[in-house]
């Protein structure tokens, strides 16, 4: 390959090509602090023809076609426009086009996804799990806390030899910053972190180090990993004993921090922290279709993104969406969101449809098993599993599809809460609650409910529905049921009290 | 020839004493053992206790679940259905009868253009019905239509038929998840009588 250098113009690092196959690396051209790449080089890694006639340069890869215009930052993508941030430049025989040109114009025509990431200088190719790792580190007292962020989520291994803590990912490649760890200006337990192989972190511990602890815990699409120093003698804290640790007992049996150490993530456990919402169907599956044209999946999208922004704005909790946007996703994947990020609460939303056109009314399900299979919860032993720093532990092991077994009295609960609540606001079915074997409320690891807004096949009700007031005052109405529900587990009242079905 | 006209023989006596066996015997040995989810209510008659000998174009009662008035629950009507030599084939009348298009005013539940493929029973009464793709593909979705679909051929089968004591909704050939997205079919259903008014 030609130095970038032979043009005569700036360097910049290499862009770091990162495949199943393995890595490659594009050379950078820097003009005018904009990164380039070389047509040529891009048509070689990624089977791109290249055709420059009449004015414009072609770059096609199997039928679709990228063209070009040199002095444009326009460029057409299969038919649709795309801007780059600098027109695409000659040099010599060669074109030379933005770094951005791989995101913007190339990954849309692509098969295999490409993401770019323009800061790290890295394009993946492929569907590879290369998470982003960040460290920070923060003395306490003796001690200190070193915490290593890996988005998206990826789950590590954590083993200690001698004054050196190894972090190993679960991942195809690591997305590092050129600096993993500054030291902080005065000496502390950590004197370094940097990268021992592609998937390894090491953390290199000053002679003070007396033992640490290993904490790890998903917020939001980031796997957060606290490791817990301790300085002064080994004796004094909990000290892992035999390095390697398993990475799944670290994550299964999250240890509480040491005393002297505030609480790994500041809060002093609210009896609600996380609220999974499920926007029901989506992508392909518009659900219910209104005669008016409401469609189910826009619906329930929109009701609970008004839900996530006020109970985030009123509770301060952390409200989780299965899905952002218009698409489909598995029910699993549902229920497996609410699970990882360990839900309080699981709310699926979804709007209802009868075949008589006259039906009308909110109805709150929650899920019902059969006999057998609610035994066969039931009788789920506790299996004795090895912990994170020796020693065993009982770990109650309830099969995914009759997760929410356990939590069927907290979701009655929930759901007549919430029908007392939306009792004198919003129209309800004339059986306004109800227990069915409804698949993703069955592996829901919380109480969990599913809410049926009203009937999208009953013309009116499809017209009030789509309208801001309806679904602002059901958000209220649910706001208020989180509330009392707070409220009562921390009054400590027995999960089973069923709040009055006096309701009209 | 006259060999394999004597096997044919066989074989048929054979068939039709097994016949009889399931559609006598197993009603009995089955019948009391089935559990109801809901609420215990009087069993409907169950026509397969009726005597054994075939009568062309005989006809017995069974009950067929439709749409009720408040569009919220199903109602059971009675009708005259085909006569069913045993079990699988008195069941295969049944849901024949179940998925038949109706006509105003009854609603059916089942989305029209929905046929039975094929039909399956167990020696431990779960029915296996297989329907054809418009039950998912032409289903207008909802939590509520989609119980009352399932429902409606779940209790067709297991209000009428007492050797039946689950039913598992199987869509073109296949074990499906859902028909819309809400009702989990991966496993067998016992009949459930909240939705019935």
């Amino acid at each position: 390959m030609l130095a970038p250098a032979l043009f005569g113009q700036g360097t910049a690092p290499s862009l770091t090509l990162i495949a199943r196959e393995g890595r490659r690396a594009i050379p950078l051209t820097l003009v005018a602090d904009q990164e380039f790449v070389a047509l040529d080089d891009l048509a070689a890694q990624f089977q791109l023809a290249v055709q420059e006639s009449l004015g414009a340069v072609t770059v096609s890869y199997k039928g679709k076609t990228i063209v070009l215009t040199p002095d444009q930052t326009l460029a057409s993508v299969a038919g649709r426009l795309i801007s780059l941030p600098a027109a695409p430049s000659r040099s010599g025989r060669r074109w030379l086009v933005p770094v951005e040109f791989v995101g913007r114009a190339l990954a849309p025509i692509y098969d295999s996804r490409i993401e770019l990431r323009k800061p790290s200088h890295i394009v993946i190719v492929g569907d590879l799990r290369v998470p982003r790792i960040s460290t920070r580190y923060d003395a306490i007292g003796a001690g200190g806390r070193l915490t290593i962020d890996a988005s998206p989520r990826a789950t590590s291994t954590v083993s200690q030899d001698g004054d050196h803590i190894f972090v190993k990912f679960d991942a195809d490649a690591l997305d590092t910053p050129a600096t993993l760890f500054a030291a902080p200006a005065s000496p502390t337990l950590v004197q370094g972190v940097r990268l021992v192989d592609p998937l390894t972190l090491g953390v290199d511990l000053s002679s003070r180090f007396g033992g640490f602890k290993a904490t790890s815990q998903p917020v939001d699409d980031t796997m957060r990993l606290v490791l817990d120093l301790a300085g002064g003698q080994t004796d004094t804290t909990p000290t892992p004993s035999n390095p390697p640790s398993n990475p799944q007992s670290a994550i299964l049996t999250p240890t509480s921090p040491p005393p002297e150490l505030p609480p790994a993530f500041g809060q002093s456990a609210p009896a609600i922290r996380t609220v999974a919402i499920d926007p029901g169907h989506g992508g392909d599956d518009a659900g219910v279709r209104g005669s008016n044209g409401v469609k189910e999946k826009d619906l329930a999208l929109s009701v609970a993104r008004r839900l996530k922004a006020l109970l985030e704005a009123r509770l301060g909790i952390r409200v989780l969406l299965t899905r952002e946007d218009d698409r489909n996703i598995s029910i699993d994947e549902r229920a497996a969101l609410a699970n990882n990020n360990k839900a309080d609460l699981f709310v699926s939303i979804h709007a209802n449809a009868s075949m008589r056109n006259t039906t009308a009314g909110a109805t709150v399900y929650h899920a019902a098993f059969s006999a057998d299979a609610a035994q066969a919860a039931g009788g789920a032993r506790p299996e004795r599993l090895p912990t994170f720093g020796g020693g065993l532990r009982d770990v109650e092991m309830v099969p995914w599809d009759l997760a929410q077994t356990r939590h069927l009295a907290q979701s009655g609960a929930f759901s007549d809460l919430l029908i007392a609540q939306l009792g004198d606001r919003i129209p309800l079915a004339l059986r306004p609650t109800g227990e069915a074997p409804l698949r993703v409320l069955e592996s829901a690891n919380m109480p969990a409910v599913l809410v049926e807004l009203g009937y999208l096949s009953n013309a009116t009700q499809e017209k009030q529905m789509a309208g801001e007031t309806f679904q602002n005052v059901f958000v209220q109405a649910f706001y208020d049921t989180v509330v009392r529900y707070r409220d009562s587990l921390h009054a400590g009242e027995a999960p089973g009290d069923r709040a009055s079905r006096d309701f009209k | 020839m006259s060999r394999q006209a004597v096997a044919a023989g066989l074989v048929g006596a054979t068939a039709i004493a097994l016949g009889s066996l399931l559609f006598a015997g197993l009603p009995r040995w089955y019948g009391p053992r089935a559990k109801p989810t809901g609420p215990a209510v009087a069993r409907t008659a169950a026509p397969s206790a009726a005597p054994t000998t075939v009568a062309p174009g005989r006809r017995i009662k069974a009950h067929l679940f439709y749409v009720a008035e408040d569009g919220l629950h199903l109602t059971s009507v009675e009708h005259d259905v085909a006569y069913g030599d045993g079990p699988l084939e008195q069941a295969r009348e049944i849901l024949n009868a179940q998925v038949a298009p109706v006509t105003e005013p009854t609603v059916s539940a089942v989305p029209p253009g929905t046929t039975l493929r094929a039909l399956f029973l167990t020696d431990r009464g779960v029915a296996f019905v297989d329907l054809s793709r418009e039950v998912a593909a032409a289903h207008t979705g909802g939590t509520d239509s989609e119980l009352l679909t399932v429902y409606t051929i779940v209790n067709a089968l297991t209000m009428n038929l007492p050797a039946i004591t689950t039913v598992q909704v199987l869509v073109d050939g296949k074990e499906v998840e859902t028909l819309a997205g809400h009702v989990d079919l991966r496993r067998p259903l016992a009949r459930n009588l909240d939705v019935v008014q």
